[in-house]
């Protein structure tokens, strides 16, 4: 065996991970991992808990995200118990999932990634960072800095936590939004909208431009694509149904109970990640060859904008028929998900705006009646990282006995492994490599935002 | 010269490094001139071997203060929490896993043989396999608490921790303090619904399956305390500060109970021992908590708090 390279950790993304990359004596790619050592094993210690406890408890899976496990396992539960919440209800939690979409996408594009870009992947590691960003263009950070909190802060003015939050319980919501609420949100949410406009704007004119060589070939992997749509095919974050589609444009629709039907996890003796993959496809057989892989799928916002037919509100829209002119459908470049995400960033702000517009939106009407019943449920929205699944089953005193969790970077665990192996191959020949060229390999990987 | 800062996250969620963020301008105003962030893997690119992969050992970057999130539960955050210890001059225990174990040391209850053989071997979407073991550090015997690996200066507990405390001890150290605490007051200290106190009769806790009786128009200063309206409510166990320096209690203000996410209001008290005695002051029936052990140990199953039971009482 030759050199093995380690990069640890993987940097400005939301969790922990390394990559291993593994030369050969002639110092070329021989093969590259990236590993997930964390385990927490909520999917044991859920297990006898009270079912309408989970929504308080399975939010620190992720504290990025905890709003769309928070939701998710709400949907679980309201499914365990056979109890159908009222409609203001069901906006009430529509509105939290968008609302907390438009921070999480500006974390991600700002402070997260966009240091690559804007100061550029070899750049000095001591400044590749949002504090750099902040030196190179003080008034953008400035904005973006503000529009981050304040984005955050609508949800915590309303329902007290933004992070690791309360509010959805079986059958409903705990608390109602207040008229003088409704209009401060909404000045709030127009504003968001038109930085979201200038961001996506921003991005197309100042940023990408510049990187679409890299764009071309970074990461680049043919798979399959994941993702909620309605009935009739529109992109939609909180309900609907599960559209996987193959690396053709055909898909399968499926409602969110057939899941085991459709998805498999692979495990590989290396990783605590699983890797899931459509078992209809290639006879369910698992392949992360960069030739030709069998049963792999994307996740997230790249994947969402592929597999829906269309966008509900117009900006959004407009934004989409652009992207598909340029990118067509699916589109596989690996760093169109920084670009995918704006589009999406835009659609959470008109579809808060939407909802706020709601005069349901004000009921009173917030919680239906529920009773301790046995039973099983299975929960899904989209977290911005992918289909979230939640499958909890529960006894007559209304106690989990088994779970059963998909998270949405795990779809994208073999997506990862396979772009991170591809960037490495193009990059490292004959045992050349430097810091830059590690990085460039770690935005393959922040593209995925995991 | 710049106070500089290290951080890092073990068994954790990252919603601590959120409330980092959520500082917003206090903190921005300080970087870099007065504050440096020389270690934080979700900003800034510092690795543990060198930019380029081909250090020895893991190494952190000196610092005079360093943040830990997260509890402990592999070999590996055990190494990473031992070099800040060893690299920094002051170590900040920053959230309620990094002080008592957080909701993940709810995995205390049962055996890491039970965790693996479900995670691994027991789920509708594969086929039972082998549990991964190459190059995945080794598995902790339970999930503790920062303090019992290393000594910890300061303790922020909270999940997350209110930005206003976080900023709080750091604009503390910064002015050359070295020792920074919460208040030990109890969430009812500063909760404002209307309390009757008057016994409930021995009446059996209700779980919570339809909201409170309040009236959404009216402040909390008007609705009935959560207990007294029969739920199970473990604000008098714990600790005051998830609503930062002013402001009612985060949950209550959503109108839901409080689930203890500050742990102890004082360091190293037993909550459920506690809450067992004021359910009973109350005159409410303690036992009739439901899934009480896991419940009132929600977030403090670290320091041995919550151990795996005898098979047969599970």
């Amino acid at each position: 065996m030759g050199t093995m390279i380690n990069i640890q950790p993987i940097t400005r993304i939301e969790g922990h991970a390394r990559v291993a990359i593994e030369l050969d004596d002639a110092g070329n790619v021989a093969d590259a991992k990236f590993h997930v050592m964390a385990l927490r094993g909520f999917e044991k210690f859920c297990e006898g808990r009270p079912v309408e406890e989970m929504p308080r408890i399975v939010t620190r899976i992720c504290g990025i995200c905890p709003w769309n496990h928070h939701l998710a396992s709400v949907k679980a539960v309201d499914g365990v118990f056979g109890v159908t919440p009222p409609p203001t209800a069901v906006k009430l939690r529509r509105l939290a999932q968008h609302l907390a979409w438009i921070p999480d996408k500006l974390l991600h594009f700002y402070f997260l990634a966009a240091p690559d870009f804007v100061l550029g992947p070899d750049s000095d590691p001591a400044t590749r960072n949002v504090i750099g960003i902040a030196q190179a263009a003080p008034d953008l950070a400035k904005k973006v800095v503000s529009h981050r909190q304040r984005g955050a802060m609508v949800l915590e003015k309303w329902l007290g936590k933004v992070i690791h939050p309360v509010a959805a319980v079986a059958g409903g919501f705990s608390r109602p939004l207040l008229e003088e609420e409704r209009q401060e949100f909404l000045a709030e949410t127009r504003d968001q909208l038109e930085f979201a406009k200038f961001t996506i704007e921003y991005a197309k004119t100042e940023v990408f431009p510049k990187y679409l060589d890299t764009v071309k070939t970074l990461g680049v992997i043919n798979t399959g694509f994941i993702g909620t749509v309605t009935e009739d095919g529109t992109h939609d974050i909180y309900d609907g149904k599960i559209r996987l589609m193959k690396p053709d444009g055909t898909y399968d629709d499926f409602a969110y109970e057939e899941y085991t039907d459709h998805l498999g996890e692979h495990i590989e003796p290396w990783s605590y990640a699983k890797m899931p993959y459509a078992k209809k496809w290639a006879d369910g057989l698992f392949s992360m060859d960069l030739e030709s892989p069998l049963g792999i799928y994307r996740s997230n916002a790249l994947s969402r904008i592929n597999v829906c037919d269309r966008i509900s509100t117009p900006e959004a829209q407009k934004e989409l028929e652009l992207f598909r002119e340029q990118f067509g459908r699916p589109a596989q470049l690996t760093l169109l998900y920084h670009w995918a995400r704006l589009i999406e960033l835009v659609h959470n702000c008109e579809r808060a705006i939407e909802l706020l517009e709601d005069p349901e939106i004000t009921g009173r009407d917030i919680r239906a009646e529920v009773e301790v019943q046995a039973g099983e449920g299975v929960g899904c929205v989209e977290a911005p990282r992918g289909t979230l699944i939640h499958h909890y089953a529960a006894d007559e005193e209304g106690m989990i006995t088994k779970t059963n969790l998909i998270v949405g970077t795990t779809h994208n665990q073999a997506p990862i492994n396979m772009s991170v192996k591809q960037a490495a191959t193009e990059l490292i020949k004959e045992g050349t490599y430097d810091q830059g060229i590690l990085n460039t390999i770690e935005m393959a990987i922040r593209a995925y935002d995991p | 010269m710049a106070v500089t800062v290290a951080s890092e996250w073990l068994n954790a969620c990252s919603g601590c490094e959120i409330s980092i963020l959520n500082i917003g301008d206090v903190i921005l105003d300080l970087i870099p001139e007065k504050l440096e962030l020389v270690h934080i893997p979700a900003l800034v690119d510092s690795k543990y071997f060198g930019p380029t992969g081909d250090g020895e050992s893991l190494t952190l970057p000196q610092a005079t203060v360093g943040l830990v999130s997260g509890a402990v539960r592999n070999a590996e955050h055990e190494e990473v929490l031992k070099e800040m210890r060893e690299k920094v001059d002051i170590l900040i225990a920053l959230g309620t896993c990094a002080t008592d174990g957080g909701i993940p040391a709810q995995a205390n209850i049962f055996p890491n043989e039970d965790i693996f053989e479900k995670v691994f071997r027991d789920c509708p979407t594969h086929e039972p396999a082998e549990t991964p073991k190459d190059v995945i550090p080794l598995y902790s015997d339970s999930v503790t608490a920062i303090d019992e690996v290393v000594d910890v200066d300061i303790f922020i507990p909270g999940c997350p921790p209110h930005p206003d405390w976080i900023a709080d001890a750091l604009l503390a150290l910064l002015d050359g303090k070295t020792e920074w605490s919460l208040p030990e007051r109890s969430v009812c200290d500063t909760c404002p619904v209307i309390r009757e106190e008057k016994s409930a009769g021995g009446a059996a806790i209700k779980r919570p399956l339809e909201n409170f009786e309040y009236n959404p128009e009216e402040p909390l200063e008007k609705m009935r305390c959560i207990m007294e309206q029969g739920y199970l409510c473990l604000g008098v166990v714990t600790r005051a500060g998830c609503a930062g320096k002013e402001g009612t209690p985060r949950c209550i203000s959503a109108r839901q109970s409080c689930r203890g996410c500050f742990g102890p209001i004082r360091q190293g008290a037993k909550p459920l021992v506690d809450m067992m005695g004021a359910l009973s002051s109350i005159g409410q029936d303690a036992k009739s908590v439901t899934d009480r052990r896991a419940m009132l140990n929600r977030f403090v199953g670290a320091h041995k708090n919550l151990r795996p039971l005898p098979a047969r009482n599970r």
